[in-house]
């Protein structure tokens, strides 16, 4: 596994935020979700997971129950907080603009 | 946006908080889940259970690792700090109770000091008159006179007016302090009460519990309406509470009043010292005042008056409308207002009661309770300056493990903090307890209630909270301060050679050490000072004998007696006390020296005596009967005293004392000549030798008597000059007096001396004060120069012992370190000296024939002070001197 650039660090609270706005997930379901949705080219390891969820938490981001889990064992499932909904949208509004723009400078570079 | 982030987190905040280890556990147990939930999968896809427990662990990198990290991102909150450390920090406290104990006791009693003090000044300054309605917008009222320096009262005319025309207050009230004599038994009771204007109660917004207050027709009249309100106590303690109270009957000086209202509890009325236990209206005046009706005369001053100005109305505004007012009063009543203005005095200042005695002795002592805060304070940055050295090594090793400064900085704070949260709960506990001895600072006057208290309201505790910041920032930052060039190398070897007297790391202590010296000897300096010019005024001659005379009073009055009668019974009462063995003789007269009681006064003429155009020729007078002045022993310098003989059948004559002699003669002796009094003349057949009137700080000033047959009074004081014991004279004169008339009661019998002693009891109080807070600044500054050279000594073991073993004597390492201890009281002395002689001058008030700079208190100061000083060396510097050399070197 290559390692991840900078750039791609900094935008891991995003997309866990966004992982979690779709519905509330335990750390390993996050982590799987993570690897299958961005075909393990990000190569987020399990173990970054977790200080990055209590950073999260700390925040007023997410919150964590303990609930019942599919196989009926309790596990600490996050889900996001109105606060991390904002914090998302700002984000992604964020990524947007500047993946448009640079994704602009590497169109004229081509050209 | 901010709230919300605190919605959402505070409950995982005060988690982390007070269960750190739930989230642990909970933490671990999500891991454990995690590394399961890997292994089955890896195991689902084909591995072996050893190779997909290894991969999986492996992927996650490291499980001590995330914990930590884990812990770190929650951790690191400053509450959460500021908890770890308060706890440290009180483990660290009982570790050493000794020092603990002492710390808190230090700012206990300087925070207490300073609680107790504030208390007493907000009730003066701040909220003089409980229950009573925007004060902040009252005022007293006063007459100035042109060439005196001390108001005067209104009349009730000029108030009158000034009501009518002052359209800048709101309100305009009269509230004169008066006695009313009740009997118990075969004493005579004081009790002090009000004469109030019709509107009083509505005016400061205070409404009786049971009947009401004045009627707007109260205040018209000569004694024509007989109504009473009673305060509460009152009520309680004489009146038993009776809930039917109103419309029954108090004698009030012998005259029946019905009770129409009883005053809310808490309510004392609006005079600054003195609980009032009932108010009557103005119409009633003339029974309790010597002067008799005097509603309409315009030359009689007795109103205390008080005007609430409206709102937005600033002080010198209606001082400009109401001096406009007094300046038509001059233009319109020539004779009886000439020279008269009328002031405006915040109710701190009310000339008429006890705010402004008070004034001068709550100053000083707001200075002095400061600067035994400081001491308290310099001395427990000294007690942790001293333990963080023996702390070095910790800080060492915390700021090599990583602790950064500042965390190194918030926990010393937080020890402060807690040292002074302590000290401050002591303080207040104490201040509680002290909350009442304000009365302390006030002549007893027997029989009156005082009052005078303090209360721990929310200023006051305001205030504590504010001391215990600023404490905190003081001693805390002491010890942090040191810490800035801690050496942890060097700490960390266990290296520490000290030197007696090295100087950069002791000059820290020696600097508090010198500050306390210099506090304490400025206090020392003031006790001192005190306690000298309480001496002089306490001896200063007062011109007359005060320990053979003693003073009574017979209530006449409460009993009903006319002028007539009054007449005969004075006569009758002296005849049958001068034939009593022990009683050399008797006289009566209207007003005591150094007493509560004021002399009347009148503008005199005085035949060949040409006053300048605004020379003011008030003069005060007393009306005696027959051998007063032997009785009280004044000297009679030419001419004779007043006989039987001088009654309202004679021709009118005075004595005049040497100053009026001085004055008004050109120092010519006067007898034979005139002198006019309220348009009657008078010849002078005496000369009485000058003696004190008021007060034992006054000058020589201008006075004359009266005989009292020819300027009555029905119940002046009685005076005897006794060589008994007062016990047995009370008993005597009682029986006399019972053998006239068993109706009669006696006042309170005390010697004149006792009188004295009551008219200069806030000199005492004040000597009290600063010489018992002067010896605990003393006991302090030594407590931290011990501290010190111990300390010093103790560090220096190795040098004392090279010393000892290149030849020293014990004699040698005992000068060393006294002269050392020496040299830090010398420095401390001299900032002291200097300090002081700035700012004792503010004791001017206080002081009575002492300069401030006086150099013979200063040497006694600063003996006192060395002498302390060397008591303080003395163990540490013994200690010294009993070095073994070989133990310490081979150490």
């Amino acid at each position: 596994m290559s390692k991840p650039s900078d750039l791609v660090q900094g935008t891991q609270d995003m997309l866990i935020l966004k992982i979690l706005a779709l519905q509330p997930l335990n750390v390993w379901a996050v982590s799987q979700r993570l690897k299958q949705i961005s075909s393990d080219v990000l190569g987020v390891s399990d173990g970054s997971l977790y200080p990055a969820l209590h950073k999260l938490e700390q925040r007023g981001w997410i919150t964590a129950q303990w609930k019942a889990s599919e196989n009926n064992r309790r596990a600490k499932f996050y889900s996001l907080t109105r606060l991390g909904r904002k914090q998302l949208e700002n984000e992604t509004a964020n990524w947007n603009r500047v993946s448009a723009a640079i994704s602009g400078v590497v169109m004229l570079e081509e050209v | 946006m901010r709230f919300e982030h605190w919605l959402y987190s505070l409950p995982l905040r005060l988690h982390c908080l007070f269960r750190p280890h739930q989230l642990d556990q909970e933490m671990k147990e999500e891991l454990r889940q995690h590394l399961e939930q890997q292994i089955q999968e890896n195991v689902g896809r084909g591995m072996s259970p050893q190779e997909a427990r290894r991969s999986a662990v492996l992927a996650m990198g490291g499980i001590m690792q995330i914990e930590q990290q884990c812990r770190d991102v929650r951790g690191g909150g400053v509450l959460q700090d500021f908890v770890q450390d308060l706890r440290y920090g009180l483990r660290q406290l009982a570790r050493s109770p000794g020092f603990s104990a002492l710390a808190v006791l230090c700012l206990t009693l300087g925070v207490g000091a300073n609680a107790a003090v504030f208390s007493w000044v907000e009730g003066i300054l701040f909220r003089p008159y409980p229950l009573v309605r925007h004060q902040p917008r009252l005022f007293a009222v006063a007459a100035t006179v042109q060439g005196e320096s001390s108001p005067d009262e209104l009349s009730w005319p000029d108030f009158l007016d000034l009501r009518r025309n002052c359209t800048l207050c709101e309100d305009s009230f009269v509230n004169s302090i008066t006695g009313s004599t009740l009997n118990v038994g075969d004493h005579a009771e004081v009790t002090t009460g009000s004469i109030v204007s019709a509107n009083y109660f509505d005016a400061i917004g205070v409404h009786p519990i049971l009947g009401h207050g004045f009627e707007a027709g109260d205040d018209v009249g000569n004694n024509s309406h007989p109504v009473v309100v009673v305060s509460y106590q009152f009520w309680r303690n004489r009146l038993k509470g009776d809930p039917q109270v109103i419309g029954k009957t108090q004698r009030l000086n012998n005259v029946p009043h019905t009770i129409i209202g009883v005053t809310p509890e808490g309510f004392y009325g609006t005079f600054v010292g003195r609980a009032m236990q009932f108010w009557v209206p103005v119409s009633m005046e003339g029974n309790f005042r010597r002067g008799g009706y005097t509603l309409e005369d315009r030359g009689a001053r007795w109103v205390e008056s008080y005007v609430r100005l409206k709102p937005g109305v600033s002080r010198a505004q209606a001082q400009q409308q109401i001096s406009a007012i007094a300046a038509r009063l001059q233009n319109d009543y020539p004779a009886t207002n000439r020279g008269r203005g009328i002031g405006l005095w915040a109710l701190w200042q009310t000339p008429f009661n006890h705010a402004g005695e008070l004034l001068p002795t709550l100053e000083v002592m707001v200075a002095v309770v400061a600067f035994v805060l400081l001491i308290a304070c310099a001395n427990v940055g000294n007690l942790l300056l001293v333990r963080s050295f023996h702390r070095g090594h910790e800080m060492s090793v915390r700021l090599a493990i990583g602790a950064n400064r500042g965390r190194l900085l918030r926990q010393l704070l937080t020890e402060g903090l807690i040292l002074s949260a302590l000290g401050t709960a002591g303080g207040f506990l104490m201040a509680y307890w002290c909350r009442h001895l304000l009365v302390m600072l006030l002549p007893v006057r027997g029989g009156t209630a005082l009052y005078l208290p303090g209360a721990i309201d929310a200023r006051v505790m305001g205030l504590g909270a504010g001391i215990c910041l600023l404490v905190t920032m003081m001693v805390g930052l002491v010890p942090a301060f040191q810490t800035r060039n801690l050496d942890v190398a060097g700490s960390l070897k266990g290296v520490s050679v000290g030197v007696v007297g090295a100087r950069e790391r002791a000059w820290l202590r020696s600097g508090l050490v010198m500050f306390q010296i210099c506090l304490s000897f400025i206090l020392l300096v003031a006790g001192a000072l005190l306690l000298e010019s309480l001496q002089r005024i306490r001896t200063t001659r007062t011109g007359f004998s005060s320990t053979s005379v003693a003073v009574t009073g017979v209530s006449v009055v409460a009993a009903g007696y006319d002028v007539p009668r009054a007449k005969t019974f004075q006569n009758e009462l002296v005849d049958r006390l001068i034939g009593l063995p022990g009683i050399e003789s008797a006289a009566f007269g209207a007003v005591t020296p150094l007493g509560y009681a004021s002399f009347p006064s009148s503008p005199i003429a005085v035949d060949g005596y040409q006053p300048s155009p605004d020379e003011q020729t008030e003069v005060e007078y007393n009306q005696v009967g027959p051998g007063y002045l032997a009785t009280l022993g004044i000297g009679l310098l030419s001419g004779r005293e007043f006989a039987r003989s001088d009654d309202e059948n004679a021709p009118l004559v005075a004595i005049v004392n040497r100053a009026m002699m001085m004055r008004y003669w050109g120092g010519q002796d006067p007898i034979g000549h005139r002198l006019q009094l309220n348009g009657r003349w008078l010849r002078v057949v005496g000369v009485a030798a000058d003696s004190k009137y008021e007060s034992m700080g006054e000058t020589p000033k201008p006075f004359f008597y009266v005989p009292l047959r020819q300027d009555f009074v029905r119940q002046p004081d009685l005076y005897l000059r006794t060589t008994q014991p007062l016990q047995s004279t009370t008993a005597a004169v009682l029986r006399e007096v019972h053998a006239l008339d068993r109706n009669l009661a006696l006042y309170e019998m005390i010697t004149l001396q006792e009188q004295v002693d009551r008219a200069t009891s806030p000199q005492l109080v004040a000597v009290t004060l600063v010489s018992t807070l002067g010896g605990l600044a003393l006991l302090l500054a030594a407590v931290g120069l011990y501290g010190v050279m111990s300390y010093a000594v103790a560090q220096s073991k190795r040098e004392l012992g090279l010393r000892m073993a290149l030849g020293a004597d014990a004699a040698n390492l005992l000068r060393l370190v006294i002269s050392r201890g020496l040299r830090l009281t010398a420095g401390g002395v001299a900032f002291g000296t200097v300090t002081a002689l700035a700012v004792t001058r503010l004791l001017g008030r206080l002081l009575y024939n002492v300069s401030p700079y006086d150099p013979a208190i200063f040497s006694v100061a600063l003996a006192l002070m060395a002498t302390t000083a060397m008591f303080a060396c003395l163990l540490p510097a013994w200690r010294a001197s009993r070095t073994d050399p070989a133990r310490v070197l081979r150490d």
